[in-house]
């Protein structure tokens, strides 16, 4: 992010490398019921990103101090395999998988109906096999489609996406190149039946008018993924 | 890439129309959020909340209707408590006068030493019943708080020494049974076991080994045919 000097991404017919528009979003496909022993859990692959997410639980919150006697917690834990990038992950938690476990549980902790399962908690592990661009986005919405899957009540599914800025231009889910020599980028996570955001971060500089249209492209593109997510959860009835 | 479903609008379900509940005579399956029509006249049942007047389910399940309650039926469930069902737990854990029950409910339930199976010294609970132990046992009583606790004082109530125990989604425990139970009886008499199936969904099965496994791949066909999404109705 800043802008690595001149690195040309987007062409004078506004196409990117990958040949998308700016406003299109990478191929995206859902299953759910991937991980037999969870209660719930979904496989989530976004252009070249992987994620697989178990949800177990409600269950007993242990160790007891981290116990909440009005409402259950959501342990979120984000990993990144070793071999989900080209340049090895060293295994195990870092600054930055503790920073997406957090925020990932607090965008789900603003639908899921916590209060019904007062002491006890549920766990969500968010495994991604392949990164690319965007694994937050992945993993959060994935989280939200395997919670659903597991039969927790929830308010609205959450939907992670993000648009950034390449060549002075505002695009729409960035892919890797996109997002290294990119100039901004801006995550959001939507509630696509109210609208509401629960999830908002920004990295670079946006003015004010490609703030707004990179907030229109994500708001587009939650839908178009809300979409994709019912029916997967409906499994192609209705 | 190629072949792969592309989030582009020409690829997406049908909207659903959303004014008041829908034809209760086809269960739609709904999801978290989805927007089940107008409150008014409707009573909002499990799995729905009304939020503006419009009711919302949350939960991904089936829709029904009854009367003038709409519900949704999940399609994955817990097991939540209630006094005087029969249940299968395991020890977790003991102190000197109580033993912690995992009952597959969200919350662990106790067993006072005092409603244990048979007499104990203070500090000898582990003697009777120790950790990893599976026992037959009834909620005696769910506090508000959600804390149950369960007894083993009652006919039948005891610690499971024998067979095999495997575990169904609760809401299924109906469809397991059938009508007048048909099925649970059919099943017994095929696979010549003993079952016994508890309200959390839990079941001890003890017999044979051929008939056990008659009866476990019988739960696993059930399971999996409900997780299908347009299985069991």
């Amino acid at each position: 992010m800043g802008g690595y000097g001149d690195v040309q991404m987007i062409d004078e017919k506004g196409l990117r490398m990958d040949g998308r528009k700016p406003g299109d979003v990478r191929p995206i496909t859902i299953e759910t019921g991937v991980v037999p022993v969870a209660d719930g859990s979904c496989r989530m692959t976004w252009g070249t990103n992987e994620a697989i997410v178990a949800v177990y639980g409600p269950m007993e919150a242990h160790p007891r101090k981290i116990q909440r006697q009005d409402r259950a917690v959501l342990d979120v834990t984000y990993n990144m395999a070793p071999f989900s990038t080209t340049d090895r992950m060293r295994p195990g938690f870092n600054r930055r998988s503790r920073e997406i476990s957090k925020v990932t549980a607090d965008a789900l902790e603003s639908v899921v109906l916590l209060e019904l399962y007062p002491r006890s908690k549920i766990r969500i592990s968010i495994e991604i096999v392949s990164a690319e661009a965007g694994t937050r986005c992945v993993g959060l919405t994935a989280a939200s489609v395997a919670l659903a899957d597991a039969g927790i009540p929830m308010t609205d599914l959450v939907v992670s996406v993000a648009s950034g800025k390449i060549n002075d231009v505002v695009v729409c889910d960035l892919n890797k190149e996109e997002d290294n020599y990119g100039e901004a980028d801006l995550p959001m996570g939507i509630l696509p039946n109210s609208g509401e955001l629960v999830f908002l971060q920004m990295d670079g500089d946006l003015s004010p008018d490609e703030f707004k249209q990179a907030w229109d492209y994500n708001m587009d593109a939650a839908m178009e993924v809300h979409k994709l997510m019912v029916d997967a959860l409906k499994g192609g009835e209705n | 890439m190629k072949g792969w479903p592309v989030a582009r609008l020409d690829t997406m379900s049908r909207e659903s129309s959303a004014d008041g509940p829908r034809d209760s005579r086809r269960a739609l399956v709904v999801v978290p959020g989805e927007d089940l029509g107008v409150s008014e006249g409707y009573e909002a049942g499990h799995g729905v909340l009304v939020v503006d007047g419009r009711l919302k389910s949350t939960k991904q399940g089936r829709m029904n209707t009854k009367g003038s309650t709409i519900s949704v039926e999940p399609l994955h469930t817990t097991y939540m408590p209630r006094p005087g069902d029969l249940v299968i737990g395991h020890i977790e854990g003991c102190t000197n006068n109580i033993w912690f029950v995992d009952i597959g409910a969200p919350f662990n339930s106790i067993l006072p030493m005092s409603l244990g199976p048979a007499k104990v010294e203070f500090g000898g609970t582990r003697k009777i019943l120790d950790i990893g132990d599976s026992i037959l046992c009834r909620v005696q009583e769910v506090e508000e708080t959600h804390q149950s606790v369960v007894t083993m004082k009652g006919l039948g109530l005891r610690k499971i020494r024998s067979g095999a125990l495997d575990d169904v989604d609760p809401h299924l425990l109906g469809r397991l049974i059938g009508k007048g139970g048909n099925f649970l009886r059919d099943l017994k008499l095929e696979s010549e076991c003993r079952i016994v199936v508890a309200e959390n969904g839990r079941l001890w099965i003890d017999g044979e080994l051929d008939g056990i496994l008659k009866v476990r791949n019988c739960l696993k066909e059930i399971s999996l045919e409900a997780r299908q999404v347009g299985g069991v109705n």
